[in-house]
């Protein structure tokens, strides 16, 4: 029982990092798809960008995809309420997310300028869409969603798409989407040289003052929405479903764990400090270490939303003991085990040749040798 | 109770993007290892054609690879937004090698094709061969875990259902990832992989050919890929008897179908070469039968019996039965798990439990304990698949198998004898094979998951359970909008594909001709350089 618990939370705090090493890997990816037309301004110019990631957003978007296959392998209950509850926000996303690989390897293979053209906007939709859909996916996990299950787990979604969209989630979807530009004009800054580096600055600098005002407007915000409380439920290294529980809900109760652990107002401090640091490090050109200090904005961002929810992963609004938490919808115990083992061995794997492919391409993308190659982007 | 259209509609979804997501799979899991070895040949001759073949196969190759990813990348979801019952019910056990994908193959195969295609001037020859074959193991160890999860849904091996949390559970991990289903079908589906992609190389190379263009690489890409293809065409029929025989002894339903059989009959049964099945009358309507060669065919013996549908519709009517009161169980348990008698009744039961579960949409209320005999009997009937689907989608495959395997054998000879340049049938013939693999793969793809209807896990869930609880109208516009977005795609690919085809392998300008790209130089550097060419 001890064991289970153990593994639960760390798979909790690996869920996490998933979804931070996807925010940040993808998302800088995708600040380069929006910030495309703006910090191009032709064709050369868009595809020194587009270079820039070129080799390294296929690998970046496996972060998205073990994300997904993460959840479905360590938190299934997660995986089949969210994704089903909210379904057409899912394919939009889905949609917007497939088009982006044929615009990097598609949109450069023909001279056309129409042809380049349609393809520069799709990189700008798949982009921006999906970052925005993230964010606004975080701020409905922290408002609760409206489901209830029946006996047999059957999950039901009772909401509908525009209440998805509601106003809290919009800004949480537009702090998402900044801080991707400004992962994006960080990367670009550093690695685009010529005329795009100082524009790939100017955004930057942007989006990282309106990711300010919007992590402070969301942390007004949430001190007022109301929160959940587990009233009564099995011990959290107990097998348990969610039909067995009972929680409620309290005004305010987002900040509850920030009360009574004083230490967690660390997490969001750190949010803000890459935010400022950040800030301070694209103005004095300093482009790897503003991007290093966006993922920690990044970091401090999503672990402010875990801390205000933890042990709730996806609070029903409508049910709220039927809501779903790490202790009721996470894998068995010989899954987690497993999925550890695998972890254990591959993360590090991964993250030691990912950073030698970054190393093997480093250094400013050379514009004129983009011209002769056929297989540049 | 779902509605049995948003039932249907969510099957029709998943055949689509699966159907047209497997239309780009096998292509990227054979043509990678051809590029592999093509660039070994160039890392140990040094001959610059090498190169060149490399880098022409690697662009379509990634033309291709493009739309495999992102119609991956539906795939991944659709279990959770179209069947989210059926994933939170074997989540546990069927997640697990879909992440395991992700972080051991996946991760390899994107990091490394960045590399490979942009590499070439930062890496050593060696370091990039290294890199291509890292991409090659990538795509294949990806189609293994993807395989694995597969088969469970055919052979659920190594899990077992918890009353409590109320869903299957991970029991054996080794008997997961060593199901004889899953080796078989991998070995089976990565080998059609290679076929898939010798065909394409044989059918474009052969296009030059007869075109009298680009011949120092056509001809060398061709017997290359004649070889690999005759090979891996005998080891795709190889396997796929071996698929056969494992299948069989995993699903008796399948096999039934996939044979036309109606009646048991005594050992050693008669093959039915062609047959129109009718599903109503539950015989063939039209047959060609060659005697005593099934049994030895299925089974490898001359006297096991192989269960026909008869027997299936009995055994299932039994095991409904016997599945009731494990469903009825596990109602009084979703209330209180420590009920001692409805715990008994359903570990004594529930073997049976997806039978159980079969009878439920028949059940007055959904009740299964109200259940009639007739209402059994109507269930049974679910328990077979549609046999004429079944029956032609496996002859389809086994067909074009043997075509293919024709196809190489006489590649093989012609380019031993070194003339297939004159052959002049034969080069126009090639390019029209290209579509046949791709075709015997839609249908191997069909005849493996028709022939596991009615369940999503066989034996354990019916497919009609296992999709969310959505409204017709959703469905209806996420079908629209994806044959949509594909049918778009798919023009589009296919434009480029073709494109670049016509252009062949000068279309890369550089090759040994281009300026050296500097390691780490600005513009300058290749400005200078470029001039110095001049």
């Amino acid at each position: 029982m001890e064991l289970y618990f153990g593994l639960k939370v760390l798979w909790w705090l690996v869920l996490g990092v998933l979804l931070m090493g996807l925010a940040i890997m993808v998302g800088m990816d995708m600040g380069v798809g929006t910030l495309l037309r703006f910090v191009g301004r032709d064709d050369n110019e868009r595809r020194v960008c587009l270079n820039a990631i070129g080799p390294h957003w296929d690998g970046n978007q496996v972060w998205f995809i073990l994300g997904g296959g993460a959840i479905f392998a360590a938190f299934p209950l997660i995986y089949a309420t969210a994704f089903s509850g909210l379904y057409v926000v899912m394919l939009l996303l889905l949609w917007t997310m497939i088009v982006r690989p044929l615009g990097f390897e598609y949109r450069s293979k023909l001279p056309s300028a129409t042809w380049r053209n349609a393809w520069d906007w799709a990189l700008l939709v798949s982009g921006a869409v999906p970052m925005i859909i993230y964010g606004a996916a975080m701020g409905n996990m922290l408002q609760g969603v409206p489901f209830h299950f029946d006996w047999d787990m059957r999950s039901y979604y009772t909401g509908s798409f525009v209440s998805l969209l509601n106003p809290f989630a919009v800004l949480c979807g537009l702090l998402s989407l900044s801080l991707s530009i400004y992962m994006g004009g960080v990367m670009l800054m550093g690695r685009a040289g010529g005329a795009v580096a100082p524009r790939a600055r100017k955004a930057a600098m942007g989006a990282a003052i309106a990711a300010i005002v919007l992590f402070t407007l969301g942390g007004i915000w949430v001190s007022f929405l109301p929160g959940f409380v587990l009233e009564h439920a099995p011990a959290p290294g107990l097998p348990q479903n969610p039909l067995q529980q009972q929680a409620s809900v309290v005004a305010g109760g987002l900040l509850a764990n920030y009360r009574s652990q004083p230490l967690l107002w660390a997490v969001p401090a750190l949010g803000y400090a890459g935010m400022l640091l950040g800030l301070l490090a694209v103005r004095g050109r300093r482009s790897t270490l503003a991007w290093w200090l966006g993922a920690g904005a990044w970091i401090g961002v999503i672990g402010t939303v875990g801390a205000a929810l933890f042990p709730f992963l996806m609070p029903s609004s409508s049910e709220p003991s039927q809501s779903l938490t790490l202790w009721n919808s996470v894998s068995s115990q010989t899954t987690l085990l497993w999925a550890t083992g695998f972890a254990a061995v591959f993360v590090p794997l991964v993250v030691w040749y990912t950073s030698w492919a970054f190393w093997v391409m480093r250094g400013e993308v050379d514009a004129a040798a983009i011209q002769h190659d056929e297989h540049a982007y | 109770m779902i509605d049995s259209t948003v039932v249907e509609l969510s099957r029709w979804q998943f055949a689509v993007t699966a159907l047209y997501h497997y239309l780009f799979v096998p292509l990227t899991l054979g043509l990678s290892f051809f590029i592999a070895a093509v660039e070994t040949v160039y890392v140990t001759t040094g001959k610059a054609i090498y190169r060149e073949m490399a880098e022409f196969w690697a662009k379509l190759f990634v033309v291709n690879m493009a739309l495999g990813i992102a119609t991956g990348l539906t795939m991944e979801f659709e279990f959770g937004t179209n069947w989210s019952f059926y994933s939170g019910f074997v989540g546990d056990i069927f997640g697990a090698p879909l992440a395991i994908e992700g972080l051991m193959a996946f991760f390899m195969e994107s990091t490394f094709v960045g590399l490979m295609i942009f590499g070439w001037k930062r890496l050593s020859k060696v370091q990039h061969l290294l890199v291509t074959y890292l991409v090659a193991f990538g795509t294949n160890l990806s189609a293994l875990w993807i395989l694995i999860a597969n088969s469970f849904m055919q052979d659920p091996a190594g899990a077992k259902f918890n009353p409590v949390t109320m869903r299957m559970e991970l029991d054996s991990f080794s008997s997961l990832i060593f199901s004889h289903d899953a080796q078989a079908k991998f070995v089976h589906t990565s080998i059609a992989g290679y076929v898939t992609a010798a065909i394409f190389v044989t059918g474009i190379s052969a296009y030059y050919m007869y075109r009298n263009r680009h011949m120092a690489m056509a001809r060398r890409s061709f017997r290359m890929a004649a070889l690999f293809g005759v090979l891996a065409t005998a080891g795709v029929i190889t396997l796929g008897d071996a698929l056969g025989f494992v299948g069989g002894q995993a699903q008796p339903s399948k096999l039934a179908a996939m044979e036309a059989m109606w009646q048991t009959e005594p050992a050693p049964a008669a093959f039915n070469v062609i047959a129109w099945p009718s599903q109503e009358q539950k015989r063939n309507l039209f047959e060609v039968q060659v005697p005593y060669v099934l049994t030895p065919l299925l089974t490898h013996t001359m006297t096991q019996e192989i269960p026909g549908v008869d027997w299936i519709e009995a055994d299932a009517a039994k095991r409904i039965a016997n599945g009731i009161p494990a469903v009825a169980a596990l109602k009084v348990l979703s209330k209180d798990p420590t009920n001692a008698d409805a715990l008994a009744q359903f570990n004594s039961h529930q073997q049976d439990l997806g039978y159980g579960f079969l009878v439920k949409r028949y059940a007055p209320d959904q009740d299964v304990e109200k259940a009639t005999p007739a209402d059994i009997q109507k269930a049974a009937g679910d328990a077979v698949p549609n046999v004429f689907a079944m029956f032609w989608s496996f002859r389809v495959m086994v067909g074009l198998g043997l075509a293919m395997l024709a196809y190489f054998v006489l590649a093989v000879i012609f380019s031993v004898r070194n003339d297939v340049e004159n052959r002049k049938w034969f080069l126009r013939l090639a390019p029209w094979m290209i579509p046949i693999p791709f075709i015997a793969n839609e249908f191997g793809w069909l005849t493996a998951e028709i022939g596991r209807q009615p369940w999503t896990v066989y034996g354990l869930l019916p497919t009609w359970m296992s999709a969310s609880s959505h409204s017709v109208g959703y469905m209806v516009f996420s079908l629209i909008g994806f044959v949509t977005l594909y049918t778009v795609f798919i023009v589009i690919e296919m434009t480029l594909m073709v494109k670049f085809i016509r252009k062949g392998p000068s279309s890369h300008g550089h090759g040994d001709h281009a300026p050296p790209r500097p390691a780490l130089g600005g513009r300058a550097a290749a400005v200078a350089m470029m001039r110095k060419e001049d």
